[in-house]
C-alpha cells in the first residue's frame, strides 16, 4: 500500500531546509521510543535470522554453533519434501489470492449500487474479519465434518451423495486442498471487499455519468472508468494478500495441521515443525530465506508489470 | 477525506444540472425488462454472498447450542430442536477458559497500550516530515509484513530464551508490541496526515509552544484515531496464535487461541458442542469491538493508500 504513497507531495517542513533541520532534533525524541524496540526486537532479530541460517544452529544442543556456509542450502536444494511443500504453498496462494481478488471485487461492486440489504453484508464482512484464526479453522472443521457438518448434509439433501458416509473433505488426499483453500477465500474476502469498496468510492462520479450519457455500457464503463481510478489499489491489496497467504500458518494448522500426508503442508507449517518439533533453527532459517526470495522474486515482477502499465496509459 | 468528500459535494450540483434533461430520455431508452431483470441478477449475486459469507457462522452458532443427541444425529439440522447451554458448562470443565481469557486479555491490553504510546510520536513524525528517517521506517513497515514468521521466530525465540523470557506472559507482550507497531504506526500516521498542519502553524502563531500545541491541539483531533488503532492493536493480539503457540508451553500461561486448539484432535461428535461452544465465547469480544471501530479501521488503511 505504501508504494502507493511514494511519491507523497513534500509538505511545508521541506519547503524551508533551515526549519526543517532546526524541528528534525525535536524529532529523534518523538522517534526514539519506537525506533529503539523495532531495532532491538524487529530488525535485529531479522538480522540474527539471516545470520543464522548460515549455521547449523539446534535446540537444546551443548556444543556451540557453528558456521556451515552455505551447507543449509544446498540440502535444502535436494530437499524434495520441502519443495514439495513450496508448491503446496504456492498453490495456496495463488488459489485464494485470486479467487479472493474477483468475489470481493464482485461483491464490492454489488454494495456500491443502491441495493437493499447492503447494510446486511457490511455487517456480516465483520464476521470473519474480526474473528480469531484458530476460530476460523474450528468453524470450518464443523462445517466439513463428515458426519455432523452441513456440508454433507446439504449435500445429501440435494441428492448430490449417497445415503450415509460423505466424503471427509479434510482427510481426503484429492480433497483437502481445495478443501482449505475454500476456508481461505472465505477468510480473507472481507477485508479485500472493504478495501475496494472503498476503493470505488473514491472514483469521481461525474466521469461515470459523463460515459453513460456518451452510451457506454455497463462493461465499458467499468473498463475505461472504474478500473483505471481502482487499479492502485487493486495491485496493492492483491501483493499484500499473496504474501499473507504464502505465509499464513494458523488456519491450515487448525483445519488439517498438514495432512492428510503433508497435502496440505504449507511452508511455513513445514519450517515450523523443522524448527520447534524437531530444534533445527538453522535450517528452518533457510527455509524462511528460501521463501523470502521467491516472494520478493514474485513481487518484483509483479510491481513491474504494474509500474510498467502506469507508463502506458 | 472529508476534503474530498466535500469537494465532491461541491461538484456534483452543477453537473446533475447539466444532465438532468437529458437523463429520462436515457433512461426510457433503456428496456424496463432488461433494467428488471438486471437488477434481479443483482439481487441473486448479492444473496449468494450473504449464504456464503454467513452460512459457516450460523453452522458455529446452531453447533454450540445442540445437544450431544442432535449432534450425533444422521441428519442435523440447521436450528437445534432442543437448544442447551451444556456446552458451555462442558467447555468451560474440559478446559481452563477463564484462566486463558485473563491471560490473553493481559497480553492483548498491556501489549496494545504500549505499542500506541511508542508508536504515536513517530507516527507523527512520519507523517509530518520527509526526512531519510521516515523514508526508512515506511521501507521497514512493508519489508516486515513480507518477512514469514518463521524467520522471525527462531532469533526472537533464542533471544528471550537467553533472557529467561520464553514461556513468560513478559516475553510474549514484548513480541506483540514489536508486532503490532508497524501496522500502528501506517494507521497513525494517516490519521495523523489528516490533521490540517494548518492548525497548528496557527497555534504556534499565536505563541503556543510545540508541546502545547501537540497536547491541546494536536491530541484531541487525533484522539479518535488512537482509539481505534488502539482497539485494532488489541484485537489482532486477542486473535494471535502462532507467537503464542511457540513461546508459551506451561498451560496457566497459555492464552484463549492456544487453549482452544486443545479441544481439537481426537474429538467425537459429542465434542463438537463443546468445541463450537468455546470457540464462540473466544470470538465475542473480538466481534464487539471490531463493530465498533470498522469504519475507522478502514478509513485508517486507506488513509495513505488513497490520499494524495
Amino acid at each position: 500500500m505504501s508504494l502507493a504513497t511514494a511519491p507523497r507531495r513534500s509538505g511545508p517542513a521541506a519547503a524551508d531546509p533551515a526549519a526543517r533541520t532546526r524541528r528534525d532534533h525535536g524529532a529523534w525524541f518523538l522517534v526514539l521510543p519506537a525506533l529503539i524496540p523495532i531495532l532491538l526486537l524487529s530488525v535485529g532479530p531479522l538480522l540474527y535470522g539471516i545470520g543464522l541460517a548460515f549455521t547449523d544452529a539446534q535446540s537444546g544442543r551443548t556444543q556451540a554453533t557453528r558456521a556451515v556456509g552455505l551447507l543449509n542450502f544446498s540440502d535444502l536444494f535436494h530437499d524434495t519434501l520441502f519443495w514439495d511443500s513450496f508448491r503446496i504453498g504456492l498453490v495456496w496462494a495463488f488459489g485464494v489470492t485470486v479467487p479472493q481478488f474477483f468475489l470481493a471485487l464482485g461483491l464490492a461492486l454489488l454494495l456500491h449500487l443502491p441495493l437493499r440489504l447492503r447494510w446486511l453484508a457490511r455487517a456480516l464482512a465483520i464476521v470473519p474479519w474480526a474473528m480469531p484464526e484458530v476460530v476460523v479453522g474450528i468453524m470450518w472443521r464443523l462445517v466439513y465434518h463428515p458426519d455432523a457438518g452441513i456440508l454433507n448434509e446439504t449435500l445429501r439433501g440435494l441428492g448430490l451423495s449417497g445415503a450415509a458416509d460423505g466424503p471427509d473433505w479434510l482427510s481426503g488426499l484429492a480433497t483437502a486442498l481445495p478443501a482449505v483453500i475454500v476456508v481461505g477465500i472465505w477468510a480473507g474476502m472481507p477485508q479485500t471487499t472493504v478495501t475496494l469498496l472503498a476503493g470505488l468510492q473514491h472514483v469521481p462520479r461525474e466521469l461515470h455519468e459523463a460515459a453513460a450519457m456518451d452510451g457506454a455500457g455497463a462493461w465499458r464503463r467499468f473498463r475505461t472508468v472504474t478500473w483505471p481510478a481502482l487499479r492502485p489499489i487493486a495491485l496493492s491489496v492483491t501483493a499484500l494478500n499473496f504474501i499473507w497467504n504464502f505465509n499464513s500458518f494458523a488456519l491450515v494448522f487448525v483445519l488439517t495441521d498438514g495432512g492428510p500426508g503433508g497435502r496440505t503442508r504449507l511452508p511455513m507449517l513445514f519450517a515450523y515443525e523443522e524448527a520447534f518439533r524437531y530444534g533445527q533453527f538453522g535450517y528452518a532459517a533457510t527455509m524462511g530465506l528460501a521463501m523470502v526470495a521467491v516472494i520478493s522474486v514474485l513481487l518484483a515482477l509483479y510491481l513491474a508489470g504494474r509500474l510498467k502499465g502506469d507508463d502506458d496509459r | 477525506m472529508s476534503g474530498s468528500e466535500s469537494s465532491g459535494t461541491g461538484n456534483a450540483p452543477t453537473a446533475r444540472r447539466h444532465t438532468a434533461p437529458t437523463r429520462p430520455r436515457r433512461r426510457g431508452a433503456a428496456p424496463y425488462a432488461r433494467r428488471t431483470a438486471t437488477r434481479a441478477g443483482q439481487y441473486t449475486a448479492l444473496l449468494a454472498y450473504l449464504v456464503f459469507l454467513a452460512f459457516p457462522f450460523l453452522w458455529l452458532l446452531s453447533t454450540a447450542f445442540k445437544p450431544p443427541r442432535e449432534l450425533g444425529s444422521l441428519h442435523p439440522t440447521w436450528i437445534p430442536e432442543a437448544p442447551t447451554l451444556e456446552n458451555f458448562r462442558q467447555a468451560f470443565a474440559q478446559q481452563p477458559l477463564p484462566a486463558a481469557a485473563a491471560n490473553s486479555l493481559l497480553a492483548a491490553a498491556v501489549s496494545a497500550l504500549i505499542a500506541i504510546v511508542l508508536a504515536t510520536p513517530m507516527a507523527y513524525v512520519l507523517a509530518r516530515y520527509r526526512t531519510r528517517l521516515s523514508r526508512a521506517a515506511t521501507g521497514w513497515v512493508v519489508i516486515s509484513q513480507a518477512f514469514p514468521l518463521v524467520l522471525v521466530i527462531i532469533p526472537l525465540f533464542l533471544i528471550l530464551k537467553g533472557l529467561h523470557l520464553v514461556d513468560s506472559r513478559i516475553g510474549l507482550i514484548l513480541v506483540y508490541v514489536v508486532w503490532s507497531l508497524p501496522f500502528a504506526l501506517w494507521m497513525l500516521t494517516g490519521y495523523v496526515r489528516a490533521v490540517p498542519p494548518e492548525l497548528e502553524e496557527a497555534a504556534a502563531v499565536d505563541g503556543a509552544g510545540r508541546l502545547r500545541t501537540l497536547v491541546s491541539v494536536t491530541a484531541p483531533l487525533l484522539a479518535p484515531g488512537i482509539v481505534a488503532t488502539a482497539l485494532f492493536a488489541f484485537i489482532t493480539a486477542w486473535n494471535e496464535f502462532f507467537f503464542a503457540l511457540v513461546l508459551l508451553k506451561s498451560p496457566g500461561k497459555q492464552t484463549l487461541p492456544v487453549v482452544l486448539t486443545h479441544f481439537l484432535g481426537t474429538e467425537g461428535v459429542a465434542d463438537l458442542g463443546p468445541l463450537a461452544a468455546a470457540a464462540l465465547l473466544a470470538t465475542l469480544p473480538s466481534l464487539l469491538l471490531f463493530a465498533v471501530i470498522q469504519r475507522r479501521i478502514t478509513g485508517g488503511m486507506l488513509a495513505g493508500a488513497v490520499k494524495n
